[in-house]
């Protein structure tokens, strides 16, 4: 076990846990961000997505040793009010069916939108194609990330 | 029915479908309603005009907890942001058919969720009426408002609900007509939108109680395997580590968190040994082949003279069609929190069936179910795979041993590798046709492993073929299998509808046409039982046909297929284009009648959903086994659809006005034969097995 010192939605937080452990059970079993999901394990499924230092990255294969200052977000912080454009956006097109793996695609989009502020459809499919959505809800991931695109300045 | 005053003044009104025809109304106190009497649905009001409305039914992601409220509001007259929806935990004294499944939510509960909004709205008006001393009849209510035009007076459903609480519930109420809903037929969003989308604690994996330990169970390695010896030491010694525990062919590693407990159960040693038969799919292909010849079959359906059907028939079409075994892979994987105390058990978690929950756990532990409550979590996803309780089961097997509370959780690797397939199946199909390609008999055989009946003998063409003879055979296998998404139909509507395309085409008729035929023959002169709506079969044959331009297109190749399924008629038009000499899908029409639409917004997403889901398994989906193992085990090696394997979805509904029917499973039965008909008609190859990339059609086609 060691202590870790993580930067996450702005605020400080500490974990005392052994260096492996996944940055996902980090934030899910010990400091009670559970927003973030588990799917996989092994950086198939995208459930897990977060921002390392505004890059997304699939957390369950994320040694919390590795993470060091770098900066995180989680979907618990992509906004103060849950009203960032792409959240907005999933809103306005009612994009979740069962909404397990909506925090991933979320982070995803967000990531993309703040390279690429007006992505093409194949840019958009190019960058969510590593999220999975087992109801298949993938026609509105793909519009709503068009609407976002239009709400992003 | 009864009601109460709550506590801030407002209306609480239980309903109880189930004791009477007629509701009964009585006052009772809030303390007795939240600790069950007799109610089955209810709804209340606060002085405020905040209308709480409960939903029973588990969410899986069909939009249960969007629609019902929606049905109870629309006959309610209320504002819908006023509204504010809550899961009901499981109780059997209040609800009935707690159970998400079968597509049979809003069928069941369409009437009694109407009646309890019109009864409620009733009361309002009564009370309005004697408060403003004017006749009900004259009274009219709009967004939670009753409105008294010829005085211009208006008074709202909050400030009249305590004086409501107080009336008689009426036992005889009106039900809006259909043309006058407001809110029923519109797009709703999900009401959860923003609790998902900001990460709040919604599902059962994310379940959290304080001094909770984590579990995990090692399962046997293959099907047909059981434990030998267990050594547990080196396991239990890794930091975290609570206990290991044994029972049944599990070994379960607890501990205080789910990275430890992972790591820990790697450290196991555990011997197998052989059980039963460790089958291979290899076994599976050669069993298939020996069982649709010479199996012992069951008798499903039998019309008219068969054999001499097809002695006597100008042309024999015979055909076969072989699936393979599906895990269901719902996102979020199975978990459950059991804590298993001296006076009772608790269970929180994601379940399709709490009451079974509760009874297996009663069961197991030789208690009273009273004693067993059952709080329904938010589902990440179930395909059917939520219906059964072994998974609740192990929580409660190992809280007990433990003497602790436990979420226990199963990775990927466990949820692809622990059973419980749709069943691997294979059918053969036989038509024969007349001199005038008419087809005058019919013959299926099922052959399935652990799939009961394989086949759904009173589905078309049944009742349009003179001479029929429907049977099955099964195969038992240690390999588990269960209900997956639209049950049996989900490969066998697209071998029938398929094999129905092959008949078309060698009959020389147009297969929409050819279909059209048989149903005309079935209205007028009906073989045996016809358990379906010829019309509203038609009547979906005829808007996919138009709205897609059957027959009309020159630069796509076009399929068709039609499936009647959990009361609801699907059917759709596949279209391909050759793009560098090989098939591309672009587009999917589906024309759906599942009765009266409830929301559009969620009755589209059930309609696109069920068709990628219905596309993305007939494409990619292959479970198969070496010696009882299943050969994959995660996302790496079992493919599912991704965003950019989608073609363009068109949806379409008929508007018959007629109650709701089945919408979670419907749209995905008729899928993999749109496809694969017009992948036939682009190229000439004919896909029979799934999944299709593994055929000819697809080598050198990613």
């Amino acid at each position: 076990m060691a202590k870790y010192k993580l930067q996450i939605n702005s605020k400080s937080y500490q974990a005392d846990v052994e260096p492996d452990t996944p940055l996902l059970w980090v934030l899910r079993d010990h400091l009670g961000l559970v927003g973030t999901k588990y799917g996989c394990g092994i950086a198939q499924c995208g459930a897990c997505t977060v921002h390392v230092n505004g890059e997304a990255v699939r957390s369950c294969v994320l040694p919390v040793s590795a993470v060091g200052t770098s900066k995180v977000t989680t979907i618990e912080g992509l906004s103060e009010k849950g009203d960032h454009p792409v959240q907005v956006a999933w809103d306005e097109v009612d994009v979740a069916q069962c909404g397990y793996c909506q925090a991933g695609q979320i982070m995803t989009a967000a990531a993309l939108l703040k390279k690429k502020p007006k992505p093409s459809s194949e840019e958009i499919d190019a960058a969510m194609t590593g999220n999975i959505c087992r109801c298949g809800t993938y026609h509105r991931i793909r519009q709503a990330v068009q609407v976002a695109s239009t709400k992003t300045k | 029915m009864k009601l109460a005053a709550t506590a801030g003044g407002g209306l609480l009104l239980g309903f109880n479908w189930t004791n009477s025809g007629a509701a009964t109304a009585s006052v009772v106190n809030n303390t007795a309603l939240a600790a069950g009497t007799e109610f089955n649905s209810y709804l209340s009001i606060a002085a405020d005009g905040i209308v709480t409305i409960f939903s029973p039914n588990p969410e899986v992601g069909q939009g249960i907890k969007t629609a019902f409220p929606m049905i109870v509001a629309e006959e309610l007259d209320v504002d819908w942001t006023k509204v504010k929806t809550v899961q009901a935990p499981l109780d059997k004294n209040k609800f009935e058919r707690q159970v998400t499944g079968g597509s049979g939510a809003i069928p069941h509960s369409w009437k009694r969720l109407r009646q309890a909004g019109a009864t409620a709205r009733q009361m309002l008006m009564e009370a309005a009426a004697k408060r403003l001393n004017v006749p009900a009849g004259e009274l009219s209510t709009e967004k939670g408002m009753v409105i008294h035009k010829a005085s211009n007076k208006k008074l709202s459903y909050g400030e009249l609900a305590a004086d409501a609480a107080k009336l008689t519930a009426p036992t005889d109420v009106k039900l809006k007509d259909i043309k006058d809903f407001k809110l029923i037929g519109t797009s709703v969003k999900n009401v959860e939108n923003k609790n998902l989308f900001t990460g709040k604690p919604l599902f059962g994996i994310d379940f959290h109680r304080e001094g909770m330990l984590y579990a995990m169970i090692q399962r046997p390695s293959a099907f047909g395997m059981k434990i030998k010896s267990a050594d547990v030491t080196a396991a239990k010694a890794m930091p975290g580590i609570v206990d290991v525990v044994t029972f049944n062919n599990n070994v379960a590693v607890v501990g205080k968190s789910t990275w430890q407990v992972m790591k820990a159960r790697k450290a196991l040693k555990v011997e197998y040994e052989k059980e039963g038969d460790l089958e291979s799919t290899s076994d599976h292909d050669r069993l298939f082949t020996e069982l649709m010849n010479n199996g012992e079959a069951t008798e499903r359906r039998k019309d008219g003279d068969v054999e001499a059907a097809f002695k006597n028939a100008a042309k024999v079409i015979k055909s076969e069609y072989q699936c393979p075994f599906l895990p269901h892979s719902p996102l979020e994987p199975m978990n459950f929190f059991a804590h298993v105390r001296p006076d009772g058990v608790e269970l929180v978690g994601p379940t399709q069936t709490p009451d079974l929950a509760r009874n297996e756990t009663a069961k197991l532990l030789g208690i009273d179910p009273e004693k067993v409550t059952v709080e329904m979590t938010r589902m990440g996803g179930g395909f059917g795979r939520r219906l059964k309780a072994d998974f609740a089961i192990e929580a409660v097997e190992v809280s007990r041993l433990v003497k602790a509370p436990v979420k226990l959780i199963w990775t990927r690797e466990d949820d692809m590798t622990g059973g419980s397939y749709r069943p691997a199946v294979r059918y053969r199909f036989e038509a024969a046709l007349d001199a005038q390609g008419n087809m005058i008999g019919y013959k299926l055989r099922g052959v399935g492993i652990n799939a009961g009946n394989s086949t759904r003998e009173h589905n078309f063409p049944s009742g349009a073929v003179d001479n029929l003879l429907i049977d099955s055979v099964e195969h038992k296998s240690p390999i588990t299998t269960g209900a997956w998404r639209a049950p049996i139909t989900n490969f066998l509507a697209f071998a029938e509808q398929s094999f129905l395309d092959e008949v078309a085409i060698t009959a020389g008729k147009d297969p929409v046409q050819f279909r059209l035929d048989l149903l005309d023959k079935a209205k007028k002169a009906p073989v045996g039982e016809i358990k379906y709506d010829i019309d509203r079969m038609k009547a979906v044959i005829q808007l996919a046909a138009e709205k897609s331009g059957w027959g009309k297109k020159k630069d796509v190749a076009q399929g068709f297929s039609v499936y009647f399924s959990h009361l609801s008629y699907v059917a759709q038009v596949g279209e391909v284009a050759m793009q560098n000499g090989k098939p591309v899908l672009k587009k999917i029409y589906a024309a759906a009648d599942c009765g009266v639409v409830v929301n559009l917004s969620g009755a589209r997403q059930q309609v696109i959903g069920g068709v990628v889901d219905g596309l993305g398994h007939a494409m990619y989906g292959n479970l198969t086994f070496k010696e009882g193992a299943p050969e994959q085990t995660n996302y790496n090696s079992y493919r599912l659809i991704r965003i950019n394997e989608i073609p363009e979805v068109e949806v379409h509904f008929v508007d018959n006005g007629i109650d709701p029917t089945g919408l979670g499973e419907p749209a995905l039965p008729p899928t993999g034969a749109a496809v694969a008909n017009a992948i036939f008609k682009a190229t000439n190859k004919r896909l029979k097995n799934q999944p299709f990339i593994e055929q000819d059609a697809f080598k050198g086609v990613s």
